[in-house]
């Protein structure tokens, strides 16, 4: 059980900047998801603490201890590798031993632990194979088990997963959590799968670009993104970004010719600025026909639970989830309804998300008061 | 589907292998075939055709000590040498392995020395470690005759042996710099993250893992030491086999019996009795230290 400070941390491969001053701080015992695009620097991220790379400024503090200059194996971490990284020339229990042998356990202990480890993740009767000759699942677990058996302060992993087929992940991802139940440890997860990191995550960092986009726990990020790099990263379909602008007068935005409706107050805060308005395509809703967004749909995609119709409006890609009784085919168009209090606000030029009330204005009751009556309903 | 192209004459294709096919036929199988002619035959002191004489002249070289000495010396040259060549090479591949700064201009320094010959090497050398100058001289004052290869036999093929193993450690260098690099890294930050510090990271999981390259180095470099060009041509030059047969490696004995005693029946025997124990050795290296190696 460690804490991780993360102070201001970069990383430069030579003249390139690759992380550009990070700043974390992870709780004793908190499952923490990095998630990312490839190449965000998530791995470079990790390796730093791990102590696999070097840290070209600021400082990484493990249970309080900075620890920019000690060697990977003093700072009490393990690491599950993408690829594994077994030792194709050990056996299983090699494999699973090795810290152990390193850091010179008698050998009767050590076959004690090694048993002992293998029988948490369920290879006790694999000990003598070589990783050639177990499938991919299993090597996934000889690398779990290698990191469980030093009892840790801090599990790293990245993107462990990633090599499996979509079932063993589901299954794999339930074992990372109960074991995570079980020993606490501090684990940080890098992982590009937003599915992954909404359902390990106690605490998710969106990554972009060498850059922090929010912290948060994932329902507040997936309900508050903090800007349109996380809106558009987290949900599957992504949510659905349009720039416009806001007019005061009619408290509306326009969309492709169509007047959208937005809460008064936010129209009145946002004084007629330009904005990216967002939704997330759960959140639309077919309507009558005359009513709304006239969309014509371009294909319709089929999830099982669900139908998700992809169209374009004002020329973007435009995707809304409607029921899977819902009667629609490519060619036909459907009148589509944004509810206002489902759309985000974003900087137009930052991209950032823009909170309301915003701070410093303030709202006069007579309007406050016409927004409540606001028939949202005139859509729907 | 692959396409082949079929030759509709037959003296085309004959044509076109005909360069190669006289090489072969000129400077391989023809001295294999005189090798073999010459070492069951002997000449006649008065001439005349060549008497066949059945195994006469193995049975003389056999039974000369002179060339049971060759032997071991060839043994000794052939062991050690390849010994120390594949230990430098390793280590000095694993330092470079690590990318320390400066690790670019030591993989193109180690590697300088295979690109001099071996003659030129030894010539060099003979002067570096001459008793009489420079460092043997400081090594001689503490007390005389310390180092002096053109003295004593056992001196003169450490002499030998040190100019085979510096030119040769390039050599297995870059097979195994090569080899490193095929290791994934990974599995070396693994090691890390378990505990294992560079130089246990190296002999419990780079060494294994090197376990073909080294095979593979161990067969060539004994070939090597047993009858390589510069097994011979540093011998040569710099102790011409001396002092006292000290350091006469089978292939210089041979040459030297051919070319100076002008024995070639003895010589020729003595060429099929080495490629005999190279074979035996090659042989042993597969059927024993193969199966050991880890092909993943
Ligand atoms: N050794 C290196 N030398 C130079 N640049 C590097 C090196 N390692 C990584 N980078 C660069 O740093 C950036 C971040 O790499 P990193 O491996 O951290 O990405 P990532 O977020 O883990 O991506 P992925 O999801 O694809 O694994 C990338 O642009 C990459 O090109
Ligand atoms: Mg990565």
């Amino acid at each position: 059980m460690a804490d991780i400070q993360i102070r201001a941390v970069r990383k430069s491969y030579g003249k390139t900047p690759t992380l550009h001053g990070i700043d974390l701080s992870f709780a004793s015992g908190e499952f923490v998801v990095i998630l990312g695009p490839s190449g965000c620097g998530k791995s470079t991220l990790l390796r730093m603490i791990a102590g696999l790379e070097d840290i070209t400024a600021g400082d990484i503090a493990i249970d309080g201890r900075v620890v920019n200059k000690m060697e990977p194996r003093e700072r009490g971490c393990a690491m599950v590798f993408q690829n594994y990284a077994l030792y194709p020339h050990m056996t299983v229990a090699g494999n699973i031993g090795y810290a152990l042998k390193v850091s010179g356990v008698p050998k009767a202990e050590r076959e004690r632990r090694i048993a002992e480890t293998a029988k948490i993740v369920g290879l006790q009767d694999y000990l003598e194979r070589r990783p050639a000759a177990l499938s991919g699942g299993q090597r996934q677990r000889v690398a779990m088990a290698r990191a469980i058996i030093r009892e840790p302060k801090v599990f790293l992993f990245d993107e462990p997963l990633s090599n499996l087929d979509a079932k063993l992940r589901v299954t794999m991802r339930a074992e990372i959590r109960k074991l995570h139940q079980r020993l606490s440890a501090t684990s940080v997860f890098v992982t590009h799968d937003q599915v992954e990191a909404m359902t390990l995550a106690d605490r998710l960092v969106v990554m972009n670009r060498g850059h922090v986009e929010q912290v948060g726990r994932p329902l507040d990020i997936y309900h508050r993104p903090a800007s349109t790099f996380v809106a558009s990263f987290i949900g599957a379909p992504a949510m659905n970004l349009f720039k416009t602008r806001t007019e005061v007068e009619t408290a509306t935005v326009r969309l492709d010719g169509a007047a959208i409706p937005i809460d008064p107050l936010v129209a009145h805060a946002l004084q007629g600025r330009d904005v990216i308005v967002g939704i997330r395509p759960e959140q639309c809703r077919l309507t009558r026909e005359g009513h709304g967004i006239p969309a014509r749909i371009d294909f319709v995609e089929e999830l099982g639970v669900g139908r998700v119709i992809h169209c374009e409006i004002a020329g973007e890609a435009f995707a809304a989830a409607v029921a899977e009784d819902a009667e629609v085919a490519a060619g036909d168009t459907v009148w589509l309804s944004l509810p206002p209090e489902q759309l985000h606000y974003f900087d137009a030029e930052s991209g950032r998300r823009i909170e309301f009330p915003l701070p410093g204005t303030d709202i006069p009751a007579a309007r406050s008061s016409a927004s409540i009556t606001h028939p949202t309903g005139v859509l729907s | 589907m692959e396409k082949r192209a079929v030759f509709k004459s037959w003296w085309l294709p004959v044509l076109f292998a005909l360069p190669q096919l006289v090489l072969i036929l000129l400077f391989f199988y023809w001295p294999v075939a005189a090798v073999v002619n010459w070492a069951f035959t002997l000449e006649p002191p008065f001439g005349g055709a060549a008497e066949f004489v059945g195994f006469a002249n193995f049975r003389e070289a056999l039974s000369d000590p002179f060339y049971w000495n060759s032997v071991v010396v060839s043994l000794i040259f052939a062991t050690v040498g390849p010994f120390f060549c594949i230990f430098i090479g390793l280590t000095l591949a694993l330092a470079v392995d690590r990318q320390l700064p400066g690790s670019g201009f030591f993989r193109f320094f180690y590697i300088l020395p295979f690109a001099i010959a071996g003659p030129a090497a030894g010539m060099a050398f003979r002067f570096i470690l001459s008793p009489e100058r420079g460092l043997a001289a400081s090594i001689n004052a503490l007390s005389p005759d310390l180092w002096n290869p053109a003295k004593y036999g056992s001196h003169a093929l450490a002499l030998v042996i040190i100019i085979f193993i510096w030119k040769w450690s390039g050599y297995t260098f870059i097979f195994l710099l090569a080899g490193l690099q095929s290791v994934p890294r990974a599995l070396g930050e693994a090691a890390a993250m378990d505990g294992a510090g560079p130089i246990r990271r190296a002999i419990d999981v780079q060494v294994p893992l090197l376990a073909p390259t080294l095979f593979f180095l161990l067969v060539t470099m004994m070939t090597e030491g047993f009858v390589g060009a510069d097994t011979f041509g540093i011998v040569h030059s710099v102790t011409g086999g001396g002092p006292n047969h000290g350091t006469e490696v089978m292939v210089y004995r041979i040459v030297d019996e051919a070319f100076q005693g002008l024995n070639y029946s003895g010589a020729s025997a003595q060429s099929i009795i080495l490629i005999g124990l190279i074979m035996l050795f090659t042989f042993i290296q597969f059927r024993f230290i193969e199966k050991r190696v880890h092909y993943k």
